[in-house]
């Protein structure tokens, strides 16, 4: 019967967390169903505040064969990460 | 029985309601452990296993309470597992064998509109600990007919066989329906003593709530069947009995045992 259902990719905001995140995937007849068994599924340890469901056939994946054209030229633009200011001592936490 | 608010030991009338609403409970809670493992679909059956537990939980807290309001010393396992069928005076539908999954939520559905109006009426309870324990299983109950009468509409108003399936397991559990809205001197004790909610108001309520879904899923409401089931006398049907020897088989065999 489970075959027979589309599949589902579910995203939980934890109650620490500001964003969303992808926890997995279940099997549901629409998206009322599909938010009812993430519930069921995916907080039964109080994982999650919030939820978003989505059809998995609605995501657009990046194709892992193009992965080096999409990737490696960032692999040598080192500058591009924030490591190379001098942090001045009265900021903290940064 | 203006004085019956307090747990007092011994107070017979308030013992025997707490103690129907826990094995009402806990009976239930039991038929839908008997999914696990076996439902249609994964997510069925931890969506059952998570109703069973809630269950299970609000069985705990009233069955220890039933038990010291009795004052002999039995706490919740003791009433659970070391009572014979006759003994328990959970309401007849709760028992009733899960058969298919339609049957199964026919049943959930039926006993979670009557529990959310028990509860909803317990918040007002004068009795603070039967009040507080409402505050927390109307929560929980609240889900549970959301997840019973969605099933309802998608079964009743879903193919030929399964619109097939959930009406005949109404016409056969209507009959069981009866029992939940006909008052005893315990019912009517508590009730004038402010425990308990009058069960002649719940009637009309539970009985449009049910009205509301049976509509959307398309499903004929059941003529009103006579009186005549009375596991809240502790009178049951077969079905109970096979149910308890398999539920409390460990603590029967192996007493005291923990894990």
């Amino acid at each position: 019967m489970s075959n027979d259902w589309p599949l589902y990719e579910v995203f939980i905001r934890s109650r620490s967390g500001l964003e969303h995140k992808h926890v997995g995937s279940l099997h549901a007849a629409d998206t009322a169903m599909a938010l009812e068994h993430a519930r069921d599924v995916y907080t039964r340890r109080q994982e999650g505040v919030s939820i978003w469901v989505v059809r998995s056939t609605d995501i657009v994946a990046s194709d892992p064969a193009e992965a080096d054209a999409l990737f490696e030229p960032a692999r040598d633009k080192v500058y591009r990460h924030p490591t190379f200011y001098a942090i001045p001592e009265e900021v903290k936490n940064l | 029985m203006s004085t019956v608010t307090a747990a007092q030991p011994g107070c017979e009338a308030l013992f025997r309601y707490v103690l129907r609403l826990g094995d009402t409970s806990l009976v239930l809670g039991q038929r839908l452990a008997e999914w696990v493992g076996h439902s249609p679909a994964l997510e069925e059956d931890l969506g059952l296993a998570n109703l069973s537990l809630d269950l299970v939980g609000q069985a705990r807290l009233l069955l220890t309470y039933a038990g010291e309001i009795e004052g002999q010393g039995r706490d919740e396992d003791a009433l659970a597992f070391l009572r014979d069928a006759p003994a328990f005076v959970n309401l007849t539908l709760a028992e009733q064998p899960n058969g298919d999954f339609g049957r199964s939520v026919v049943r959930q559905f039926l006993l979670d509109a009557w529990q959310l109006e028990v509860y909803e009426g317990l918040l007002k309870s004068n009795d603070t600990r039967l009040a507080g324990i409402a505050a927390k299983a109307i929560k929980e109950t609240r889900y549970h007919f959301r997840f019973s009468s969605g099933w309802l509409v998608r079964l009743g108003d879903g193919t030929e066989e399964s619109h097939r399936r959930v009406q005949d397991a109404l016409h056969d559990l209507w009959r069981f329906t009866t029992e939940m809205f006909v008052a005893d001197e315990v019912d009517d004790a508590l009730t004038a003593a402010g425990v308990a909610p009058d069960l002649a108001v719940l009637q009309p309520r539970w009985s449009a709530r049910v009205d509301e879904v049976l509509k959307q899923a398309t499903l004929v409401r059941p003529a009103p069947v006579a009186y005549q089931w009375h596991g809240k006398h502790g009178v049951h049907t077969e079905h109970l009995g096979h149910m308890l020897a398999e539920m409390q088989h460990l603590q029967r065999t192996y007493p005291g045992a923990q894990w």
